[in-house]
């Protein structure tokens, strides 16, 4: 026998030692570590997000604002190129070959497996001839963007943009739904109305293989999400009248709102100038965005919203009112016109209520505010003007100035209703009487008040004494009911019979004053005059309005910078608009020349 | 009749039934590789997809398996150092002639099919092996006789080496089993298992604390033996080898090893200082085996070998699927398999009368043995990546029928082994 047979156990032993480190490292690795596991799952999950489509916006008659069009950027991943023809694929893209070695060559520094834009929002039509080629080109791959379109160019200050999420936004983002690179909306109803619009993305979790080619759902898409597509707005505005307020506002610095006196809905929302709210959709976005920006004529500035001015004239019609309802006064209460207290335009001899709103008569108001800051409560004549002030101060605020009215978009200011302790602060505690603070008489001095709130004022006189808080959507989805929030009666503290003096007034001011050109054939329209001082050029116009006189359809708002008296530009655009909107014509086309020739921006 | 009837009596059928359930596990293994979860409609007999191909090389393997055992026992015996020198002669001839596939020329290709014949070098060598250990009596003791048995394993290593393919030729190195079971001393094989440890050491240690503490090992031996002058040197001078191994190490693989042959030790190493780069292989290896768990996803339910996540999953990888799909139970099974399949192998080498049935028969063991380690070590990363099938189980003809050849020819003579006493008694 052999010698050395007793060998072939030591090779035995060999045999199971391996097979016992295999069975037990396999152990390690099967069944104690779930890294491999997680790896695994990693490794063939592909997430694939499904982006919604954002809500679109439709005008009050149902007409399409707002919609989506998708654009579409060429991505590339570095790593799985294959370029046989180079030169075809850059005539397909329309770029040349330096341009194509320099663009890969920058993807290619960012990352080899990751995917980065190639060329950026191809348009849909590129897209479409583009798509059968690309089989051929691995490597690339199209990948749909969300982007907005504008049936019209109009109302782009209200409407808002959407834009790529911020780092700040997504820091703040709690509910942790958006990702870096999402869009979401950034300015006027895009922003405000982000939660509906957005809809739900979904997902989807396809499994792929090394080269990321789809090999089918996972898990036969037991995990998968529809998107949900955003909810749709019914939007307040009427595009028509919308498009011919921006039209008369060419040219010119200021803010026209229209709102129905009935419902608080908002017509017309004007900022001028404006822009194409295109211009901040796809691709040029960065680059007209920085141009709006560094525009002096500041198009991106929401004026309806964010300019607060001294109201000038148009605010005798609210010291009227107070005035009836603190008893100081009644409709038959005449002043004198006396110059020597305060400037006024006219000798008005001696007027009443309806006829001191007709003229503006300063004198008039002057007396109205003096009966109402002294009504003899204190002795002292400072005590006595704090506790008038105050008083006063409470009607005001209940027509909604001097806080923001709530509209459905951002960045609403509030105004300002001077306080006891402004004046205490500028003057010094009992250093200042009437006689101190008597400009807020005529809406001049402390008095700032938005646009936006004057088209509610004209609303409120409209509806003898109550307004709907104004707002832009009526409500959402496509079956959606009327947003409650905005179907609250906010009563001012005046009571509706004292309205028709001023209501009486005001339609002379357009029947035979100052506002002659908002006067229509067949609609009795009601309005007031304001200009506003201005110690830094010409004085800007203001008028508001309403019609017709009885059972009010529109009230409406015009703020022009600079256009002088309210007279001019206010009350031809103001009664342009009301025509169209009532009539849906005008015939009045010395006006509306008069108007569309007006330049008041230098 | 009669003596047809005691062949097969005497055939060793349980080997059969191993081999033959290895073969048809890896056949149904490779199915799993190529099936599409998106197609229902793949056959597994399909001739286009892996599987149908190995049904061919698996139905051409068993006309093999006839000739062999058709084929008269004495021939493999007679003729050992003709066939060896006849596979010798197309090595030469593939290094001159063959064509290059995937960096190694060592491919002959006729049309579209494709032969490696240094699969079949193997069982060439074995034979030779076997004939030379049994015609020379003490062939350990004569460094002349040890030099030509060096030299009958050394040549189809270094011509397959030639060939670029590093991998196979390192199969040659199994015979120091075989020499090992004949006498050969245990002491130069302990050697060499030392300085492999001693390689492995010097990839995950850094050099100088290497040398440190063979340095302070090296002293603290000599003070202990500080009377016992013959000793002393024997310990510095094994110090001395021991650091101008370790030196030569690093000199080896920064500058002799190919950059994808360093790349492969890197990743044995360290497979996740570049899972994309040198790391791929490993780490996807082990991702596969590793997410099988303990009862694995099911039959052709694997994610990663199929979505191609794994490289060479057919050939050299054949063994992720099976943790994949089948866990660990699974893969316990196939080792439990092997084991058994070299058990038996062992036990019909020592029942062998004839010291060159033994000898190859020990040759066909050391190979197995040799391929199931490093194959399976590599794919769950205890051996770096060497490109060499898992027998039987791994897709490919040549292999297939390379280790059918290796395996049979062994039971052919098993089956005769009383003849072959008698012969061997003879002479």
């Amino acid at each position: 026998m052999n010698k050395n047979s007793s060998r072939k156990y030591v090779i035995r032993l060999t045999i199971i030692l391996v097979a016992a480190i295999f069975a037990l490292k396999l152990f390690a690795l099967q069944v104690l570590d779930i890294e491999y596991k997680v790896k695994a799952t990693s490794n063939i999950i592909e997430r694939e997000v499904r982006y919604p489509f954002r809500g679109l916006i439709y005008d009050r008659q149902g007409r399409l604002i707002v919609y989506n069009e998708p654009v579409y950027d060429l991505e590339v991943v570095p790593k799985d190129v294959k370029m046989e023809d180079t030169l075809a694929f850059c005539a397909l893209f329309n770029i040349t070959k330096e341009e194509f070695k320099d663009r890969l060559h920058k993807a290619k520094k960012y990352s080899y497996v990751k995917p980065s834009v190639f060329v950026k929002q191809l348009s849909n039509q590129s897209f479409a001839t583009v798509q059968d080629y690309l089989i051929n080109y691995p490597g690339f791959e199209i990948q749909p963007r969300p982007n907005r379109a504008y049936t019209r160019s109009t109302l782009a200050n209200a409407l808002g943009y959407i834009g790529e999420i911020s780092k700040y936004q997504l820091q703040r983002d709690s509910a942790s739904y958006y990702r870096q690179g999402d869009y979401i909306g950034i300015n006027g109803l895009e922003s405000m109305y982000e939660d509906e619009l957005r809809g739900k993305r979904g997902v989807k979790y396809k499994m792929v293989n090394v080269r990321g080619v789809e090999k089918g759902s996972f898990k036969d898409g037991e995990w998968d999400t529809l998107s949900i597509p955003g909810n749709n707005l019914q939007a307040t505005i009427d595009l028509d009248l919308q498009e011919y307020a921006e039209t008369l506002m060419q040219g010119k610095r200021g803010s026209v709102v229209a709102i129905e006196p009935k419902t608080g809905e908002v017509l017309t929302f004007v900022s001028a100038p404006t822009y194409d709210p295109g211009n901040l959709s796809g691709r040029e976005f960065s680059k007209n965005y920085g141009r709006l920006l560094t525009d002096t004529a500041k198009p991106l500035y929401n004026r309806p919203l964010m300019g607060a001015f001294p109201p000038g004239s148009i605010f005798k019609t609210v010291q009227g009112l107070i005035a009836l309802q603190e008893g100081v006064i009644t409709p038959d209460t005449r002043f004198v016109c006396d110059r020597n207290i305060i400037a006024c335009h006219g000798p008005h001899s001696y007027t009443n209520l309806s006829e001191a709103i007709e003229v503006s008569c300063n004198p008039y108001f002057w007396n109205v505010y003096k009966r109402m800051l002294n009504k003899g409560a204190s002795d002292n004549t400072f005590v006595d003007t704090e506790i008038g002030l105050e008083e006063w101060r409470k009607h005001v605020l209940s027509f909604g100035f001097g806080a923001t009215l709530g509209i459905d978009l951002p960045n609403e200011k509030s105004g300002y209703i001077p306080t006891v302790s402004l004046y205490d602060r500028i003057y010094g505690d009992n250093h200042w009487k009437f006689s101190t603070i008597y400009s807020n008489a005529i809406g001049q001095g402390e008095l700032q008040i938005v646009p936006l709130q004057m088209a509610n004022l004209a609303a409120i006189i409209a509806n003898r004494g109550y307004y709907y808080t104004p707002h832009l959507i009526k409500s959402i989805g496509d079956e959606g009911k009327p947003l409650e929030k905005y179907r609250e009666k906010h009563y001012t503290t005046v009571e509706a019979k004292y309205f028709e003096p001023i209501v009486e007034g005001m339609a002379n001011v357009v029947k035979r004053g100052t506002g002659m050109r908002a006067k229509l054939q067949d609609i009795e329209v009601c309005g007031k005059t304001g200009t506003v001082q201005n110690s830094q050029g010409e004085d800007h116009s203001v008028f508001i309005a309403f019609a017709p006189k009885d059972n009010p359809q529109i009230a409406v708002a015009v703020y022009v910078e600079n256009a002088g008296q309210g007279a001019r530009a206010g009350a031809g655009v103001a009664g342009l608009m009301i025509e169209k909107y009532l009539q849906g014509c005008t015939d009045r086309t010395n006006i509306q020349d008069y108007i569309l020739k007006g330049d008041f921006i230098y | 009749m009669r003596e047809q009837d005691n062949f097969v009596n005497r055939l060793d059928w349980g080997t059969v039934a191993l081999y033959f359930m290895l073969v048809l596990l890896g056949w149904l293994n490779i199915f799993a590789v190529v099936y599409d979860v998106q197609r229902v409609d793949q056959s597994i007999f399909d001739l286009t997809l892996n599987s149908g191909r190995q049904l061919i090389w698996i139905l051409t393997s068993v006309v093999l398996i006839t000739i062999i055992m058709l084929i008269d026992f004495r021939f493999y015996d007679s003729f050992a150092y003709v066939i060896y020198a006849g596979v010798m002669l197309i090595l030469l001839f593939v290094l001159i002639f063959g064509k290059e596939i995937a960096g190694s020329r060592s491919w002959f290709a006729i049309g579209g099919f494709r032969l490696q014949p240094s699969e079949f070098a193997k069982f060439a060598t074995g034979l030779a092996v076997a004939k030379y250990l049994s015609t020379n009596n003490r062939v350990f003791e004569t460094l002349r006789s040890q030099v030509i048995l060096f030299g009958i394993i050394a040549t189809p290593a270094i011509l397959i080496i030639l060939q670029g393919d590093t991998g196979t030729a390192l199969v040659y190195s199994a015979f120091a089993l075989v020499f090992y079971r004949e006498g050969f001393s245990p002491l130069l094989l302990g050697l060499g298992v030392a300085l492999v440890v001693l390689f492995m050491l010097t990839l995950f240690i850094p050099q100088v604390y290497l040398i440190v503490a063979v340095v302070v090992t090296a002293f603290l031996l000599i003070g202990i033996n500080t009377k016992k002058t013959r000793r002393v040197i024997t310990i510095a001078v094994a110090a001395v080898s021991i650091i101008g191994i370790v030196v030569s190490v690093d000199f080896f693989v920064s500058d002799v090893l190919k950059p994808h042959q360093q790349s492969r030790i890197k990743a044995l190493i360290n497979p996740d200082a570049d899972p994309l780069g040198y790391g791929w292989n490993v780490t996807q290896s082990k991702i596969a085996i590793g997410s099988g768990g303990f009862w694995g996803k099911g039959f052709l339910q694997g994610t990663q070998t199929k979505f191609d996540f794994v490289p060479e999953q057919s050939t050299d990888f054949i063994f992720c699927t099976v943790g994949e799909e089948h866990g660990w139970i699974g893969s316990l099974l196939l080792i439990v398999l092997f084991v058994a399949l070299l058990f038996k192998i062992t036990t019909i080498a020592e029942r062998q009368k004839s010291t060159f049935a033994r000898v190859y028969g020990y040759s066909v063991a050391a190979i197995l043995l040799f391929h199931f380690s490093i194959n399976i070590g590599m794919t769950i990363g205890l051996f770096p990546v060497i490109g060499i099938p898992l027998p039987f189980f791994s897709y490919g003809g040549s292999s297939l029928w390379a280790f059918t050849v290796l395996l049979f020819i062994l039971l052919k003579l098993d089956a005769h082994r009383s003849q072959l006493l008698n012969r061997a008694g003879l002479s």
